[in-house]
Formats: C-alpha cells, structure tokens, sequence
C-alpha cells in the first residue's frame, strides 16, 4: 500500500501525531474485549478511513485480512480447553490429545478474529494516510543508521517491484512459454544489489549523513488537525485506561460466555467511536 | 575565487578492471562556465562525473591518482555527502534518483541533509519547483511520476541546494524534444543568473552546443579535444565525425565553413552566402524522402497490424488512447513520435498484446515481438550463451560473447542480445522497439538503424517509437505522431519532420524543412551551388 496525499484532516496532520493517533486507536482495541465495544471500533476505523479517503484501500485490506481472520477464530476452539458448554466432540486427536470444541471457546475466537481486523484495519490506515517521509524524518532524529536502512528499503520496495513487473512484461513479449516466474524472482534478487547500490549511491550524492544531526522540524506551528489528533490520541487512550481499570465492559469469556449490553457499554461504545471520529469533523485547511 | 571543478592529472581504474576508465585527465572548469562533455559509449564521460562527485573511489572503491577538487572540495579528504554541498549531481536513470514518496520531500531532502532550518527548506524546495516547472507535481507521489517527470524532480534535487556546479549526465535523455528544450533552458537559466557552472555530458550535442562554453571530447578516458564550440566541430570534423553535430555534418559535407554551432548561426551563414538564392531554391523543393527510401503506396493487402477505432481508458484514471486508427504493411519502417506520456509506449504495449484496449481491435497477421526501453529485462540468466541457442547467437553475431555475463556487455550489445532474444522462435509479423536509442552514440545508431533496415527488407514491419528525430529520418519511411492518445499526423517521415518545429532533425531546420538528413542536404546545398 503506497501511500497518497489526499484532502483529508488525518493526512494534514503531521505524521508524528497520525501515526500516534493510528496507533492509540490500535491499542485501545487491544485493551477491549466486548464485540460491542470491538464492532465500535471496527466501525470508527472504517468511517476514518472514509473521512480520510481511503476507505477502499482499508477495506481491500480488511478484505485481505477476512480469511486469517476466519483461520483465528477456527484454531482458538480448537487449541483451547477452556469453557463448559461443549459443542462437538472430536474424540482422542494425535498432536492435541482429548478435543472438545466449547461455545465459549468458538465465541472467544470470533472475538480474537474482530480484534485482529481491528488492528489489521488501524494499520492500513496508518499506511495509507501518514506521509512516510515525514516519520523518517522524525525517526532519522532519534536513530541515523535506522533511518538510513529504512530509507534505502522502502526506496527499494517500489524499485524491484518495477523491475520485477517489467522482466514479466519482457518475458511475455517473447515467442513461446515465458520463462517461469521463479526465473523472474531470481533475476530480480540477483539485480537487487545493483539497484541498491544505485540508490545508495544517490542517498550518498544527495548529502544524506553529511549533517550527523537532522535539523529538529521546529519552527513548523502545530495546526489544527495536529492538535484534534492529539487530543483525540489522548482522549482514547484516558478512556480506554479508565475503562480497563474499571472493568466497564464486564465481559468474561471462561467459564461461560458472558457479554451483558447495558447502557454503560453501549456509551462507552459511542464515546469511543465520537473520540476517534471528531477531528475528521473540521474540514478546513486540509488541502496543501 | 577557486575553480568550480580541478582536475589534476586525474587516472583512475574501476575494481577488477584491465584498463583505466580515466587517463591523465587534467581539467579546469571556472565557476560559472557551461562545459559539455563529448565522447562515444564508455569514453569516461560518466566516470568523469562520478570523480568529480566523490562517488570515485569513495563509493566504488578502484584506484584512484591525482587530485580532484569539486567545488573547492578535494575528494581525496572530502566524503561524496559533503562534496553534495557544493555539487549537485544526476544520473542517467531516473528509477534510482528519487529516494523519498512525495516531490515536496525529494526536494528537501537534500536540503534537510545540509542541516538547513524548516523556513529555508521550505524556501528553498518553493524555488527550486519553480525553476524546474514542477510546482504543480509538488505533492505528487513519486511512484506515480513518468520517467520524464521524474528526470525533472531529480534534477530539481540535485540542483535545490544552488550548488557551485552542477555535474549532470544525459539529463534529456529520457524526454522529448519539447521538455528537453525546456530542460535546457533551465540549465541555461540557472547558469547565467545563478552563476552555477553546468558540466553536462550528452550523446545528442546539437541540443546543447549551443549553450556551451566549451566542449571537452573524451575518448578511452583521455581528453583529446578542449576547445570552444566552434573548435570543437572543427576538431571532430577531421578526427570524430561521429561527434559532429548534423548542422556541422551537413556543412563539413556541403564544404562550408564556419561550422554552425547553431540552427541560428547556419541559416545565418547560408544567407550570407546565397544572398537568399537558396531560400527561393528551397521553397520550390518541398519535403522529400530521407535518401535511399521508396516512398511504399498504401497497398490494399491484409496489414501486418491494424488498429481501428482503439481506446484504452484507465479504470478510474487517464484516457490514454483515443479512438487510433493505424494499418502497418509488411516490411514498413514507421516512426511513432509525440511527447512523453502521448501513449507511444501504451501503442506499443497494446501491438504487442501486453495491454488489452477497452475498445476497438487489433488485427495481427502474425507475431508481434516487442522490445521495452530496457533490453537487460530480457536476460535472465548468467551467460550470454544460456539466453539463446547458439545459432541464434550466430546469427545475431553475437557467439563470440557467449561466456559473458549479459550484465557485463556494452549498452549496443546488450541491445542487439535483447533483439535476438525477442526475434528468436516464431518470425515475427512485426517488430516494435520502444525507445531504442536512448543514451546510445552515432556508431551505435547506425548499426541499429541497419539492423533494422535489413528486418524490414525481409518482409517483418518496423515500428520504433522515439524522440530522436534524428534517427526517425535515417529510419523511417512513415512517421505518425501521436498527440493526447492519437494521430495527429501520418505521412511519409520527409513530409512530418519537414515542418515541425520540435519534431524535426536539426538538418530540416536548417534547410526550412528542404531535407531531412545532413547528406541529402548537402547534396542540396551543391546543387544550389552549381544552379547558380
């Protein structure tokens, strides 16, 4: 997923706070475990993707993600001994013993599987809307040798796909059976370093490392998409650390399945949802 | 004020290699000068440029005698990142130029690298957009950039930091006519007000010979000619013929002097000389073919290839082709020209059955062998004799080259491995090259162009989309020129690059469209001679 600046309030947001705010968003989901609460945030995801215009790369990675969602919450029946109300019984399994598929354990991985497109969901986001380059910048700060193998790898990725799409393209102008793909890998990998020695050698005329310290961005003033994202990133995480140490959501997955919707939830559900989606509400100043 | 580029008795030999790719070069570039370098395939143009950026020896390691300064930097002490201060430096391939995802971060890179605050990054990427023309691409992706667009960018941060000298090679290689001018332009610009000196090594010297200061040929990595533009075609006329530019060839051939560095100093001389006799002579000539070509009617038989009413319209993007309507005999040469993004390659694709049209057909009688812009993406394997059988190789004259690494071969030879590869099996009905004569010097050029004179001669059409209207001339009978996705002009080659402006060889320029290559025009210029 490459990414693309768009009119939207998360991608006018410096990337440092975005990519804050995406990755807040993702751990809140982690510290949830009601499908009420989970499907909110699911929700939220996909209406910030839409709000950043990028909703049909989230959902094409959401999309992608549907069948390990589907091999999670297969596999967590199956691995787990946990729960009272057995559904099917497998008999002695070699590997896996004694198996008993439990609703709880069945419920629990349909609770895993939404937590992961939640995340997965966060992520493509994070991808699609937060200026790369910007975060190198921010990172080159904290660890030159890092940035430096970053910039030459994700300068990288784009080149050998390029390349590996233009040998396919060569192989099918030929007569008879193009030459098989694993050809066409190899050719790639064996030019990789050449082409990396290509990029490297422009970082290197570029002056990239000639000031051993980047220059801070200060001076840049904090807009108001920079300050919704914080104080959004900030309120998420304020309330999902109160709703956690305060057990809100009430849920238990062992011994029996538990997940009692009551106004307390269904509010926390909103405000979670409300908090992420605010600042794609101010639409002004978002362009460049 | 010390000199923008010294060089002191510079040899230097890559690793591993036998013979040195720079010889005793000594060099003086004075700050604001505008130097280009001339020189075949592997005379040590680009090895010159990467010495004078500090990537030889610090980056490709090799041995290394003499002193370099760039920009008052001596390489020797000086590390490539630090020397990028002071020079500004772009490579032939566009692909590995642009380190960052956006344009905007492209060009502050450089200047974040020097340490430099937000306010002057901003200002300076804001300046450097402009000079470049390429504000409106600013906050593009650069995955999505052209390769002409792309040159552009790089060039914009090669030259974003106003260095004291900008070393840059083939810059225009990859764009037509049109934004190679512009280009240009802008190196002229840049040299006259920012006083930056331009080293500039280019196969295609008519483009830029103009603008020069001076002109330094290289040839086996040793300096042979330094002289002013004028000195130099004299020069080349007597010991590199294949350096003259056409202007200069015509004149050597129609023996008038002074060699014309210019379209503008030649129409100049010949007006003096004829007392615009030849201006009236030439009107009543009109356009001709190039010599040596039979002009082929429109036979009414079955096409090698037919397109008709074809579309190509990108799913939620650009129409790329607009209703083309093109029928190619056997055994014609065709020249597809027109600016970059025009749909020349996308034709080419769609002949060769890589991309589907959305509308309209494609009626092949045969094969359709295609050769991309870059022949090393046909070669796969790790010798020149696992690529093809080895009478193919034979064939192609290549069997001598069979142990080699196809990694290893010269750009010429690459290509003539890459055609026999395509060519190789089926015969095919058609043969298309896209780009063919990109970075390749005259000798090179000839040798292709009879390549493919002998193809067509046996019967297979030949379809080479260019921007080298130079070659377009000694090549090609018909000419279409495609402009937004179409043809906007299909006709014998004498009559389309007779009268355009940027689609046009330097020699029709000078004669007012009278003939198209520097031989036919000469034989011309003699004639008008005898007549009066």
């Amino acid at each position: 997923m490459i990414y693309e600046r768009r009119a939207s309030p998360l991608h006018a947001a410096r990337a440092a706070v975005a990519s804050a705010w995406c990755v807040v968003l993702a751990g809140v989901s982690l510290s949830f475990e009601h499908p009420l609460v989970l499907l909110a945030l699911l929700a939220a995801v996909i209406a910030a993707a839409a709000g950043a215009r990028v909703a049909d790369r989230v959902l094409l990675a959401l999309a992608f993600t549907l069948p390990f969602a589907v091999v999670i919450s297969l596999i967590n029946p199956i691995v787990m001994r946990e729960g009272l109300t057995v559904i099917a019984r497998f008999g002695t399994v070699p590997v896996l013993g004694e198996l008993d598929v439990t609703a709880e354990a069945t419920a629990y991985g349909g609770v895993l599987a939404l937590r992961a497109l939640v995340v997965i969901g966060c992520f493509a986001l994070h991808s699609a809307a937060v200026d790369p380059d910007d975060l190198l910048r921010a990172f080159r700060r904290v660890s030159f040798r890092s940035a430096l193998t970053a910039a030459l790898a994700t300068r990288m990725v784009p080149v050998l796909a390029r390349d590996a799409r233009r040998l396919h393209d060569a192989q099918r102008c030929l007569a008879g059976a193009p030459a098989p793909r694993r050809a066409v890998v190899r050719a790639v990998a064996a030019g990789a370093l050449d082409r990396a020695v290509d990029v490297a050698a422009t970082l290197e005329v570029r002056g990239y490392g000639a000031a051993r310290r980047a220059p801070r961005g200060g001076g840049r003033p904090w807009s108001r998409h920079d300050l919704a994202f914080a104080a959004s990133a900030v309120g998420l995480s304020l309330i999902g650390a109160a709703a956690y140490a305060g057990d809100w959501e009430a849920f238990e997955a062992y011994p029996t399945f538990s997940a009692p919707v009551d106004a307390r939830l269904l509010g926390l559900s909103a405000v979670l949802a409300l908090c992420a989606l605010l600042p794609f509400a101010d639409r002004r100043g978002v362009g460049r | 004020m010390s000199a923008a580029l010294l060089l002191d008795r510079v040899s230097y030999r890559y690793p591993g290699a036998a013979t040195p790719a720079l010889r005793d070069v000594d060099l003086r570039v004075a700050p604001g000068e505008f130097v280009v370098l001339a020189g075949g395939s592997g005379s040590g143009k680009s090895t010159l440029l990467r010495a004078a950026s500090g990537l030889v020896p610090h980056f490709h390691g090799g041995e290394f005698t003499g002193r370099l300064e760039s920009g008052g930097l001596d390489t020797r002490t000086h590390e490539p990142a630090q020397i990028a201060a002071v020079a500004g430096t772009l490579f032939q391939d566009p692909e590995t130029q642009v380190v960052m995802g956006t344009v905007r971060a492209e060009l502050a890179f450089p200047l974040e690298n020097r340490g430099l605050g937000a306010a002057a990054v901003a200002r300076g990427v804001e300046e450097a957009a402009l000079a470049l023309g390429i504000a409106p691409l600013l906050d593009r992706s650069t995955h999505a950039l052209s390769g002409g667009e792309l040159q552009r960018v790089a060039l914009g941060a090669a030259l974003a930091g106003r260095p004291r000298v900008a070393l840059l090679d083939e810059p225009t290689s990859q764009l037509d006519p049109v934004a190679g001018d512009e280009l240009l332009g802008v190196l002229r610009r840049l040299n006259e007000e920012w006083g930056t000196a331009v080293i500039l090594a280019e196969h295609r010297l008519e483009r830029c010979l103009s603008a020069a200061d001076r002109v330094v040929a290289l040839h086996d990595g040793a300096i042979v000619c330094d002289a002013d533009p004028c000195g130099f075609l004299d020069w080349a006329s007597v010991h590199a013929p294949e350096l003259q530019t056409p202007g200069a060839r015509l004149f050597s051939l129609a023996g008038r002097r002074p060699l014309p560095v210019s379209v503008k100093d030649a129409r100049r001389t010949l007006a003096a000389d004829d007392a615009g006799r030849l201006d009236l002579a030439m009107r009543g000539q009109g356009a001709r073919e190039p010599s040596g070509r039979r002009r082929r009617r429109r036979a009414r038989v079955e096409p090698a290839l037919a397109f008709s009413s074809l579309w190509l319209e990108q799913k939620g993007g650009a129409t790329v082709l607009r209703g083309v309507d093109l029928a190619v005999a056997a055994g014609e040469r065709i020249a597809l020209m027109g600016r970059n993004g025009a749909g020349k390659s996308t034709l080419l694709r769609v002949a060769a059955g890589l991309v589907d049209p959305t509308r309209g057909k494609v009626q092949r009688r045969g094969r359709v062998a295609l050769l991309l812009q870059n022949p090393g993406d046909y070669t796969l394997r790790d010798r020149v004799g696992e690529e093809l059988p080895a009478g193919a190789l034979a064939a192609a004259g290549l069997e001598q080259l069979a142990d080699r690494h196809p990694r290893d071969l010269s750009g010429g030879e690459r290509q003539r491995l890459a055609l026999a590869i395509v060519l190789h099996g089926e015969r095919p009905a058609v043969v298309c090259l896209d780009e063919p004569t990109r970075g390749m010097d005259r000798r090179h050029k000839d040798a292709l162009t009879a390549l493919l004179n002998g193809l067509a001669d046996d019967g297979t059409a030949v379809i080479v989309a260019t921007h080298d209207a130079e070659f377009a001339a000694a090549f090609a009978a018909r000419t279409v020129l495609l402009g937004d996705g179409r043809p906007v002009a299909d006709a014998p080659t004498a009559d389309v690059l007779a009268g355009g402006w940027y689609f046009a060889t330097q020699t029709a320029r000078i004669l007012g469209g009278a003939a198209l290559l520097p031989e036919d025009g000469a034989a011309l210029l003699r004639r008008e001679v005898v007549v009066a």
